[in-house]
C-alpha cells in the first residue's frame, strides 16, 4: 500500500467529492461527515507520505504504469509531502468549523458546498504532487473552477466577485498553457524531472523564454502577485464565510509552490535571475504587494476585506523570498506560505464565527462587547494577529526573521526596508481590531447593551479549529528549526548556498 | 567563567508564567487570585536568589531549549549582569504585588484579573530579559514584554489611555523591528549570536560606516524602553497607566530592560575595543549626557507629580547609559549600581505618589500643601529618596553617582563629572519645591494625620529604608556591589 501513497491522497478525495452528491442525495446530513472522512483519510496518508520521504527519501509514482516521460507521473519528494499535510492540515479543522457555518449562511447548498470543498482540495493537492506540466494545468483548472464555485456560494454581490475571479482566472490559466505549449515544442517533453535535463539547451530560444515568462505570469495571476491581485479582495469577501477560510489560506500558495518548482527547480535560479531578469521583478512586485496590500488594508472597514488585502501583503513577503533566489530566501517562502496558511485560517475562521454570532464583520461596529461575548474567539484571534504582526515566538516572527537574513545577506536593503514597513503597517490594521474589541466601550444603541455582556461564545464545533490553529501558531514557531532541518533543507539544491 | 547546565534560570522565568492560568481561573475569588500572584512573586525571588552564589563564584548556569532559528537556540544563562537584573526586578516585584493590591483594591478598579495576570507575563518576559543568553532569546522575551505591557498602560480604558497606548506601540513595536534588522546584520557578520564578554562582533574587522551605522540601530531598538532622546516621549504618556504599573514597569522593569539592553550591546554585542575604535563610545556618552540634562530641565515644567516622575527617570536612566559609555571599570560599576539604586528609589516615589492618589485623589504638585503633616510616612519615604535621586548621601543615590564620577575622571572625560553635578543639582532643585509645599505650607481643609492603607504604605517604607540601607552598606544582602565589579571586570578585562 505504501508504494501507492502519492496517489491514494488525491484518489480518496476525488472519491468523496464523487461520493458526497450522491449521498448527499438521500440525506443532507450525510455529505458533512463524509467531507470529514475523505479529508481526515487524505490527511492520513498526506502524513504518511510525509514520514516516508523524511526516512527514506522521495518517491515517484507512474500513473497506470506507463513510463515518464509518456506516462503522468506524481511526485512525492520534500517539497510536495510538505506542501500536501499543510493543505490537508489546514483544511481538516477550516471544514470541521464549516458544518455550522454554511448551515446558518446558505443552507440550501450544504451538499454542493462540501462536495466543491474536495474537489478543491483534490485540485490543490494534485497540483502540488505532480510531475508533469500539463498534468498541472489540469489539477490547476479543476481547483480553479471549485474556486469560482465556492466564491459564488456567497451575498449578493458573490456571483459578480466569482465572475471577474473566473475571467482572470481563466485568463492565468491559458498565458500558463500558452507557456507549457511553447516549451513543450522545443523540448518534446512535458515531464518536470525530464525538462531539467533537456532545457538547458534550448533555454536561450525565443519560445523557451516567451513560454518561460507566459508561465510565470499565469501563475503570478493564481498567486494574486501585485499587481494582477485585483479579483482577490473581491472575491474573499463576498464568499461564505466558510469558503472564504479555505480558499483564503490556500489557494494562492499552491499557487506560490508552482512558482517555487518551476522558476527555482525546472528552470534554474541562475536562469531566472540573470538570463531574464525574472527574480528581480518578481522582487519589485513584491514590494508593491508588500507597501500596497498593507496600505489598503488599513483602508478597510470590513474585517473579511481587510484579511484579504492582508493576505495580497503576505503573499508579497513569500514571493520576495522566491525571488531572492537564495538558501535562505526559500526557507522564508516556505515557512510563510505554511505559517501565514495556519494564520489566515484562523483569522478567517474567527470572521465566520462573528457573522454567525454578532451577524457582521463590520470594524466600525466592534467594541468590548464583543470580547465579553466571544472571550475565546477573540482570544484565538488575538494570537494570529500578533503572529501576523511578527511577534516572537509565534510562527509569524520566524517566516520574516528569515526573510530579513536572506535580505541582508544579499545586501538587498530596500527589501530589508519593505518587510519592516510592512511589519508595522500591519500593526497598525490589527491592533486597530484588538483595541476595539478588547476595550471600546459599547455604542450607544439605545436599547439592548446590558444584554449583550451575556456570553454568545460559537459552538464548540467553530471554536476547536481556531483554537487549534491558534495554539499550532506557537508549535510552529518554537519548532521552525526542526521543520528547517527535516524538511526544508533536503529540497535546497545541492549547489546554493549551504543551510546555516 | 565555567558553564553549568541547570533549569534553575528556567524556573525562574516559567514561575509567573504558570501562575497566570491560575489567575485567570480564580478571577472570581479576589483573595485567593493574589495569593497566586504573591506566591509566583516569592517563588520566583527564591530562585533567582539561588543563583546568585554561582554567579559570583564565576559558573554561569545555562539552560538550552529548542533552536529556533539554525544555529542560534532559545537559550538562559544566569551570567552575573543577568542575576544581578534579575534579583532587582524580582525582588521588587514582590513589593509591588502587595502595593498593587492596596492600590487597586483601593480605588475598586475594574479588570483586576487582566491586570494581574498581564502584570505576571510582564515579570516572566521581564527574567527572559535578564537571563538571555543570545540576541534571538533577548529580542523573543523583549517582544512579549512589549506586548504584555499594553494592557497595563490602557488598563483605563479611556480614549487618553487609549492614546497613551497607541503611542507605546508606536515606538515599542518600531523598536522591535530595527533590533530585528540589527540582529539579522549582526548574525551576517559574526555568524553568531550568541553573547560575549568583550563583544561578540569583536574581531570580525568592522568598517567604520559599518559599525557606527550597526549600532545606532542597536541603539535604536533597545534606546526606546530606555528613554533616550529623542525616543522618550511614549514614557511620560504612558504615565496613565494605574501607579504599580509605573513603579515596577516604567521604573524598574520596562525601562530597566531598555538599559540593561544597552550594557549587552555595549558589553557583549561590540564591546569595549570596537567602541572605542570607532568613537561609538563618545556618541553613547553625548546621547546620554543630552538625555540627563534635558530629562532633569523638562521634569521642572510639571505639575502633575507622576510626570515629573517620568522625567526624572528619563534622565536617571541615561546616568546608567553614561556609566556604561565610559568603557571605564569605575564607570561601569556606577552604572549597574545605579540600576538598583534608581530602582529602589524611584519604585519609592511612584509609590508615594500612588498613595497620595488613593487617599487624597490628588495627582498635582500644585495640590501637595502641607501634605508632610497628613501623611507623614508616605512623605518621610519621599523626602528620603528623593534626596536619595539628587546624589546626597547616606542614600544608594550617592554611591552609584559616587561611582560614575569615579569613572568619568577614570575616563578622563571631566566633562561626564560635570554632567553629572548640573544634573544633581537640578535634581535637587525639582524635587527641592514639592518638598518645601509638603513641609513648610499650611494644609487646606484635609487637615488632621491619616494614611493610605497599610498593604500600600508598608511597601513604600520598606523600599525607602532599602534604598537608605544600601546606601549605606552597597554589599550588604545580594553583593550587588561585588556583582557590578564582577561584570565590569568580564566585560573590560578581556578586551585587548
Amino acid at each position: 500500500m505504501e508504494r501507492h501513497l502519492p496517489v491514494l491522497i488525491p484518489l480518496t478525495l476525488l472519491t468523496t467529492a464523487v461520493v458526497i452528491p450522491l449521498a448527499g442525495g438521500m440525506s443532507k446530513r450525510l455529505a458533512h461527515p463524509l467531507a470529514m472522512v475523505g479529508t481526515f483519510l487524505s490527511l492520513v496518508f498526506a502524513i504518511w507520505g510525509l514520514a516516508r520521504v523524511l526516512l527514506e527519501g522521495p518517491m515517484r509514482y507512474h500513473l497506470g504504469g506507463w513510463i515518464p516521460p509518456i506516462g503522468i507521473e506524481l511526485v512525492l519528494d520534500h517539497l510536495s509531502s510538505m506542501m500536501t499535510v499543510i493543505i490537508l492540515g489546514v483544511a481538516l479543522p477550516v471544514l470541521i468549523h464549516a458544518r455550522k457555518s454554511i448551515e446558518a449562511e446558505h443552507p440550501e447548498q450544504v451538499v454542493p458546498f462540501f462536495g466543491i470543498c474536495l474537489l478543491l482540495l483534490l485540485g490543490l493537492t494534485g497540483i502540488v504532487l505532480t510531475g508533469d506540466l500539463f498534468n498541472l494545468y489540469v489539477f490547476l483548472e479543476i481547483s480553479s473552477l471549485a474556486g469560482y464555485a465556492l466564491v459564488a456560494v456567497g451575498d449578493r454581490q458573490a456571483p459578480v466577485a466569482a465572475f471577474r475571479y473566473l475571467i482572470l482566472g481563466t485568463a492565468g490559466a491559458t498565458f500558463y498553457l500558452l507557456g507549457v505549449g511553447l516549451v513543450f515544442m522545443m523540448t518534446g517533453s512535458l515531464n518536470m524531472a525530464d525538462l531539467v535535463g533537456l532545457l538547458p539547451h534550448v533555454q536561450d530560444s525565443p519560445p523557451v523564454i516567451v513560454g518561460f515568462v507566459l508561465m510565470v505570469i499565469g501563475i503570478g495571476l493564481k498567486m494574486a502577485l501585485f499587481p494582477l491581485h485585483v479579483w482577490l479582495p473581491d472575491a474573499y469577501t463576498h464568499a461564505s464565510s466558510a469558503g472564504s477560510s479555505l480558499l483564503a489560506p490556500l489557494g494562492t500558495k499552491v499557487a506560490a509552490y508552482v512558482l517555487i518548482r518551476l522558476a527555482l527547480f525546472v528552470f534554474s535560479r541562475e536562469y531566472a535571475r540573470e538570463e531574464l531578469i525574472v527574480l528581480d521583478v518578481i522582487v519589485w512586485l513584491a514590494f508593491g504587494g508588500i507597501i500596497a496590500g498593507s496600505i489598503l488594508a488599513v483602508a478597510q472597514t470590513e474585517m473579511k476585506r481587510m484579511l484579504a488585502y492582508s493576505s495580497v501583503a503576505q503573499i508579497g513577503y513569500i514571493a520576495l523570498g522566491i525571488g531572492l533566489g537564495s538558501t535562505l530566501g526559500l526557507i522564508g517562502a516556505m515557512l510563510h506560505i505554511m505559517n501565514h496558511a495556519v494564520m489566515k485560517g484562523a483569522l478567517f475562521l474567527v470572521a465566520g464565527n462573528l457573522r454567525l454570532k454578532i451577524g457582521h464583520s463590520d470594524l466600525d461596529r466592534f467594541d468590548y462587547s464583543i470580547q465579553q461575548q466571544m472571550p475565546w474567539s477573540t482570544a484565538g484571534f488575538s494570537v494570529a494577529a500578533l503572529s501576523m504582526v511578527g511577534i516572537p515566538p509565534l510562527a509569524g516572527f520566524f517566516s520574516k526573521w528569515y526573510l530579513v537574513l536572506a535580505s541582508v545577506e544579499q545586501n538587498a536593503w530596500s527589501a530589508v526596508a519593505v518587510i519592516a514597513l510592512g511589519s508595522l503597517i500591519s500593526a497598525v490594521y490589527f491592533f486597530r481590531v484588538l483595541e476595539r474589541v478588547y476595550l471600546r466601550p459599547p455604542l450607544a444603541m439605545g436599547t439592548a447593551t446590558v444584554s449583550q455582556t451575556a456570553s454568545n461564545e460559537a459552538p464548540l464545533s467553530m471554536l476547536i479549529p481556531v483554537i487549534a490553529l491558534s495554539v499550532g501558531l506557537i508549535v510552529l514557531g518554537l519548532l521552525n528549526a526542526v521543520i528547517i532541518d527535516a524538511a526544508i533543507a533536503p529540497l535546497i539544491p545541492a549547489r546554493w548556498e549551504k543551510v546555516p | 567563567m565555567e558553564l553549568v547546565h541547570s533549569s534553575i534560570p528556567l524556573y525562574a522565568v516559567f514561575a509567573s508564567l504558570f501562575a497566570i492560568p491560575l489567575i485567570l481561573l480564580s478571577s472570581r475569588h479576589p483573595d485567593l487570585r493574589e495569593m497566586w500572584t504573591m506566591l509566583a512573586a516569592l517563588t520566583k525571588f527564591v530562585l533567582v536568589i539561588s543563583l546568585l552564589p554561582d554567579a559570583l563564584a564565576g559558573r554561569i548556569l545555562t539552560t538550552d531549549l529548542v533552536d529556533i532559528s539554525p544555529g542560534v537556540s532559545l537559550s538562559l544563562a544566569a551570567d552575573p549582569l543577568g542575576v544581578f537584573f534579575a534579583l532587582i526586578a524580582s525582588g521588587l516585584w514582590i513589593l509591588t504585588s502587595l502595593y498593587s493590591i492596596g492600590y487597586m483594591r483601593g480605588l475598586r478598579e475594574k479588570k483586576q484579573t487582566r491586570y494581574f495576570a498581564s502584570f505576571a507575563l510582564c515579570l516572566s518576559a521581564t527574567i527572559g530579559i535578564a537571563f538571555s543568553a543570545n540576541l534571538l532569546t533577548f529580542l523573543v522575551f523583549y517582544e512579549i514584554l512589549t506586548i504584555a505591557t499594553y494592557p497595563l498602560v490602557i488598563h483605563k480604558g479611556s480614549l487618553a489611555a487609549l492614546q497613551a497606548g497607541r503611542k507605546y506601540l508606536v515606538y515599542t513595536l518600531s523598536a522591535g523591528v530595527i533590533l530585528i534588522i540589527a540582529l539579522a546584520w549582526t548574525h551576517q557578520i559574526a555568524g553568531s549570536l550568541d553573547f560575549k564578554a568583550g563583544g561578540l562582533l569583536d574581531g570580525f574587522g568592522l568598517q567604520a560606516g559599518t559599525a557606527v551605522f550597526l549600532f545606532v540601530l542597536f541603539l535604536a531598538g533597545v534606546g526606546v524602553k530606555s528613554a533616550i532622546m529623542p525616543l522618550h516621549s511614549w514614557l511620560p504618556a504612558a504615565m496613565i497607566a494605574p501607579t504599580p504599573v509605573s513603579a515596577l514597569l516604567h521604573a524598574v522593569a520596562v525601562v530597566k530592560s531598555g538599559v540593561f539592553g544597552v550594557m549587552r550591546v555595549v558589553g557583549f554585542v561590540f564591546g569595549p575595543v570596537l567602541m572605542r575604535e570607532h568613537g561609538l563610545d563618545f556618541l553613547l556618552a553625548a546621547a546620554a549626557a543630552i538625555t540627563i540634562l534635558l530629562g532633569s530641565l523638562l521634569a521642572f515644567r510639571q505639575d502633575n507629580l507622576k510626570r515629573l516622575l517620568a522625567y526624572s527617570t528619563i534622565g536617571h536612566l541615561s546616568y546608567v547609559v553614561l556609566g556604561a559609555a565610559l568603557l571605564s571599570s569605575a564607570g561601569m560599576t556606577g552604572g549597574l549600581m545605579h540600576i538598583a539604586a534608581h530602582a529602589t528609589m524611584k519604585i519609592t516615589l511612584f509609590f508615594c505618589a500612588g498613595a497620595i492618589y488613593v487617599h487624597l485623589r490628588k495627582e498635582n504638585i500644585s495640590e501637595l500643601d502641607g501634605i508632610g503633616k497628613t501623611m507623614p510616612w508616605t512623605m518621610g519615604a519621599f523626602t528620603v529618596t528623593a534626596l536619595g535621586l539628587a546624589g546626597i548621601p547616606p542614600v544608594n543615590g550617592f554611591v552609584s553617582k559616587w561611582f560614575l564620577g569615579l569613572g568619568a575622571i577614570e575616563a578622563d572625560h571631566l566633562w561626564a563629572l560635570a554632567v553629572l553635578l548640573v544634573s544633581g543639582l537640578l535634581n535637587a532643585g525639582y524635587f527641592a519645591p514639592i518638598i518645601y509645599r509638603a513641609y513648610f505650607r499650611t494644609p487646606g481643609k484635609n487637615s488632621g494625620t491619616s494614611e493610605a492603607p497599610a498593604m500600600m504604605v508598608a511597601p513604600l517604607v520598606i523600599t525607602a529604608l532599602l534604598s537608605a540601607a544600601l546606601g549605606i552598606l552597597p554589599n550588604a544582602g545580594v553583593h550587588f556591589h561585588d556583582l557590578a565589579t564582577l561584570i565590569a571586570s568580564t566585560v573590560l578585562g578581556s578586551g585587548r
